[in-house]
């Protein structure tokens, strides 16, 4: 007989074949390409700004896009181009490190309740359901007014709150597996709970966590941008999209420039997230429809 | 043909693969099923049976599509019919009974409510015809007081009353052929042969077509007139049942035969290496060449086409047909008895084991009360030597697999005690076991899809007992992963591969391995062949038999298959509900006069020759809980003595050959009385 004798493939080998399944769908392509875009733009974008993003010169209030200002000024004078292409920066760094605190403690929690079940998981559910049953804005204005506004508040506080969906999907990935005979098995030999979280679930729920924080991602940028519109997030002047369409939203019907560019970049990096999640949990073949609600 | 209810022409069904080639799973399928006739297809995983027998009810999976030829019902071509059409004749003209008939009834539903919606659908009765209708159809499927079933709902039903129901629906629009797609797989033995009889009943009586679709000869053996042998998607033998059976003219068939175990001729089948090989890999010569034992230079070039031959009345795809049915098999040696040294030392022992599902309750909790005085398995006791392999035996619900995770520490025994070795009384939880006792004992598991991880690779699988026992490493690792692997027969080169990537057979090997690995002592093996192909599982109880005799294991064996048991075992215990009933050495329990229960089991044993049919001895209604208190097996009995049985518990008797029966009936007596 021939065998069909199949190399290993290296881990960076796997990452590329997923990448390239999911640019072969046209939507993977085009989320893959915003996403990509936005965060070279987020990365490189201080080398090049034209302007300073703080300069304010009322004599250039609320001009409308020339040549020299490509999006028009604000209500301060300050360029719009300028303050935009920079207005990513803080809240894709915030919304990637929450999204990945998230991704561990609700992975962690989901896990460790799939694992024991019963009523250790009863409880530790009801918590979590309690606990964030609470409009999670209004939480977040209150440890904000406690705390502050700086990252080091706002990544974990996000992080958390983001992390209850995670928890659920987590849990409802565990409980598929824990059936398994193969958990039967490493438990009969006598592996330790760690160890057979670590060798025996985790692969097999990884996927679906990793999707799942990958759709926590766009939500949590929503969220952060609204704290920021609220006057939460980022202080000002350092740049940020839901700051300045707070900012320039009252303007709106005479300098639509000073609103709509913050828009763009916002709802663009969102779909882009969005529809490069779904790409991931396509190239994983995971069929989100059938995954926990949340 | 005059009288074909279908007739099939050079029917091949594909799909298209990833990189654009076409890639069949059924090719150039040709036969007919004739009025009246009972037709059974026979083939393993993989073979195409499934996708032939939906092909006959013009149906096709997604994903695949027609490559050629049609598929005739009454002259209409059931594929390239408009669907509207095609509703007309499923369910009224042709009728299927799926493999999980109990799944496919609706579960808030009264099953009376059930028939009569299929009634509505395919026949054009008024109301009260169709009550009457009701009441006939559950009688003729012989469901007891068919008024009161048919105000059950499906989950008040057992599993065979259930596929009852699912022929009754399937006779509602009295159809013309019938087709049952592995209707017993998964049913229990007295069960199954009582669902047979049934069809059999059936065909004769409303002459009916059959189509019978299974991968069990036993079951193909007891309703065909006519047999179909399926391989790798080509009819490779066609013709009455017992030329079939009895003395195929194809290797295929008759390696088949030769790797089923049969009650009759003890020990080990011989195996048959290899297996089937995937759709699309063949491209020139005979699918058989890889595997065959009479392949020649001729088979791996040229494809030989399927031949009728007249004599036998029989269609053959093989060069060499007529030496194989000039050769006679009688002189070869088809099985190896198996011989093992048991050492007189005790292994394992359990005393009074007691094992319940049952949660305490809160006030029974509270007054720190027993609440189950009726367990799931009740007064175990069962002593197993070195190198010995005990089988344990019966139905679903006897508690055997049950017994088995309470010995493996999974569950804990209510009362009694499991002892180890000299004596060692092991603790009844994982938790408080020692290193060496966890080694010492190892599972096997049903299913390897279940019981292998499948994102590790075999490497990985077979290490963790390695690391978690011996604290292996490196190099030292991996050559030992390389040495066990080699003792289940694969090589080297499937370190890197993934459970996916194997075969069924392949994927048990590995989980041998990883028992191995641990060097333990005693194995336990949970119906370890019943997942497999046929022709598989001989492979892998001629392996466990090897391994056995290379490193003195012991084995408990738990199956539901008595054929396999009387294969590979020593001795055998008989269990109904929880409660052992007969126990000895496995030639005397085959033998000799036994209890009335392993009379009943041996009975309905379903062997591959059309001329042994199975007795029906016992009533196949199902239990859900031992009785409280006498035989267990007083609800079912033939024999029963009267209200002893259903009040005191019998006792062990032993006969002179050794076994142990446990019944209020005098051994002696019970011997006259099964002459
Ligand atoms: S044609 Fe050749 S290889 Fe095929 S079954 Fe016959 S003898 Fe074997
Ligand atoms: S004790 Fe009675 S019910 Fe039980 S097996 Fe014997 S005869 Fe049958």
């Amino acid at each position: 007989m021939e065998l069909q004798v199949e190399k290993p493939k290296s881990n960076l080998f796997k990452i590329y074949e997923i990448i390239s399944t999911m640019a072969s769908r046209p939507s993977g392509l085009i989320g893959l390409t915003i996403l990509l875009f936005h965060v070279v733009l987020a990365v490189t974008s201080p080398l090049y700004a034209p302007h300073d993003f703080k300069a304010i010169d009322p004599s250039l209030m609320l001009l409308p896009p020339s040549s020299e200002y490509w999006f028009g000024t604000d209500s301060l004078g300050r360029d719009v181009f300028t303050r935009t292409i920079l207005g990513g920066r803080t809240a894709l760094t915030v919304t990637f490190f929450g999204s990945i605190i998230a991704l561990l403690w609700g992975g962690a929690l989901g896990i460790f309740c799939g694992l024991v079940g019963g009523r250790i998981d009863d409880v530790v559910m009801r918590i979590i359901d309690a606990f964030l049953s609470i409009p999670w804005i209004l939480a977040m204005l209150l440890i904000v007014s406690l705390l502050g506004t700086s990252t080091i508040v706002l990544i974990p506080a996000l992080g958390f709150f983001y992390g209850k969906g995670i928890v659920r999907v987590a849990r409802a990935a565990t409980h598929d597996v824990i059936a398994k005979d193969f958990i039967v098995s490493a438990r009969a030999r006598g592996h330790g709970n760690l160890s057979i979280i670590w060798n025996e679930i985790l692969p097999n729920v990884r996927d679906a966590i990793m999707v799942e924080g990958a759709m926590r991602w766009s939500w949590m940028l929503l969220g952060f941008s609204s704290l920021s519109f609220l006057g939460f997030g980022v202080s000002p002047p350092t740049p940020d999209w839901g700051l300045m369409i707070s900012n320039a939203r009252g303007l709106m019907s005479f300098a639509y420039w000073a609103v709509l560019a913050p828009i763009v970049g916002l709802s663009s990096l969102i779909i882009g997230i969005n529809l490069t999640a779904d790409a991931f949990a396509k190239a994983l073949g995971i069929d989100r429809s059938t995954k926990a609600p949340v | 043909m005059e009288n074909a209810v279908q007739q099939i022409n050079n029917l091949s069904i594909g799909f298209t693969s990833k990189k654009g080639e076409q890639i069949s799973i059924l090719k150039n399928i040709t036969t007919n099923i004739k009025k009246g006739e009972t037709v059974g297809i026979v083939g393993e995983s993989g073979s195409g049976k499934s996708t032939l027998a939906l092909a006959m009810m013009g149906y096709v999976k997604q994903g695949l599509y027609t490559i050629s030829g049609e598929c005739l019902f009454h002259s209409n071509d059931l594929l390239r019919m408009k669907d509207k059409d095609l509703e007309d004749i499923r369910g009224r003209k042709i009728a299927m009974i799926p493999q999980n008939a109990g799944q496919s009834l609706t579960p808030n539903l009264k099953i009376g409510y059930q028939i009569d919606e299929a009634l509505k659908l395919h026949t054009d009765l008024k109301i009260q015809d169709r009550n009457k209708k009701i009441s006939e159809l559950l009688n003729k499927v012989r469901l007891p007081s068919p008024e009161i079933m048919a105000q059950r709902y499906p989950h008040e039903l057992s599993g065979g009353q259930q596929q009852r129901v699912a022929v009754a629906m399937a006779l509602a629009g009295n159809p013309e052929l019938l087709l049952l797609d592995e209707p017993t797989t998964g049913l229990d033995v007295t069960t199954q042969a009582h669902v047979l009889e049934l069809l059999n009943f059936i065909a004769k009586d409303t002459g009916t077509s059959m189509v019978y679709v299974s991968h069990d000869l036993g079951a193909i053996a007891q309703v065909s007139d006519r047999v179909i042998v399926m391989y790798s998607g080509q009819i490779v033998l066609d013709g009455p049942v017992r030329r079939i059976l009895k003395n195929p003219i194809h290797p295929y068939t008759s390696g088949l035969l030769k790797s089923i175990p049969k009650l009759t001729l003890p020990g080990l089948p011989k195996s048959m290496s290899g297996s089937q090989p995937q759709p699309g890999t063949i491209t020139k010569g005979c699918s058989f060449y890889d595997r065959c034992e009479l392949a020649e230079m001729n088979c791996s070039n040229n494809s030989p086409e399927l031949e009728y031959v007249k004599n036998l009345n029989t269609s053959v795809r093989c060069f060499k047909h007529k030496e194989l049915h000039e050769k006679i098999d009688k002189d070869e040696n088809l099985v190896t008895s198996i011989e093992n040294t048991i050492l007189d030392k005790e292994m394992l022992g359990l005393s009074k084991v007691s094992i319940s599902y049952a949660k305490k309750k809160f006030i029974d909790q509270l007054l720190n009360k027993e609440s189950d005085d009726n367990p799931t398995v009740k007064d175990i006791n069962l002593n197993i030597s070195k190198g010995e392999t005990l089988a344990l035996v019966g139905e679903s619900g006897s508690g055997k697999s049950t017994i088995l995770k309470s010995i493996a520490g999974l569950l804990k025994a209510k009362e009694g005690n499991i002892k180890y070795e000299n004596n060692k009384i092991l603790p009844n939880e994982l938790k408080l076991r020692d290193p060496n006792s966890l080694r010492a004992i190892q599972l096997i598991f049903q299913n390897p899809d279940e019981s292998l991880n499948p994102n590790h690779t075999v490497e990985q699988i077979v290490s963790q007992p390695l690391k978690l026992y011996f604290g292996l490493q490196g190099e030292k690792l991996k050559d030992e992963i390389i040495k066990v692997l080699k003792k289940v027969r694969l090589g080297e080169f499937y370190l890197t591969r993934y459970p996916r990537q194997l075969s069924g057979g392949e994927k048990q090997r590995v989980a041998v391995a990883r028992a191995f690995a641990a060097k333990p002592d005693v194995i336990l093996c949970d119906e370890v062949t019943s997942a497999l192909d046929v022709s598989v599982q001989a492979a892998v109880l001629n392996l466990l038999q090897e391994l056995k005799k290379d490193f003195g294991t012991t084995y408990i064996f738990v199956s539901h298959d008595l054929a396999v048991v009387r294969a590979i075992s020593d001795r055998v215990a008989v269990l109904y509900q929880g409660r052992l009933c007969e126990i000895g050495p496995s030639k005397n329990v085959y033998n000799f006069p036994s209890h009335p229960y392993t009379e009943v089991l041996l009975g309905a044993v379903l062997e591959p020759d059309p001329d042994i049919k199975p007795k029906l001895v016992a009533e196949d209604i199902v239990e859900e809980k031992p009785p409280e208190k006498g035989c267990s097996f007083q609800g079912r009995c033939p024999r029963k003595v009267g209200e002893i049985c259903n009040s005191e518990v019998p006792p062990w008797q032993i006969g002179e050959n050794g076994n142990a029966i446990r019944c209020h009936i005098n051994i002696d007596e019970l011997r006259n009385l099964q002459k």
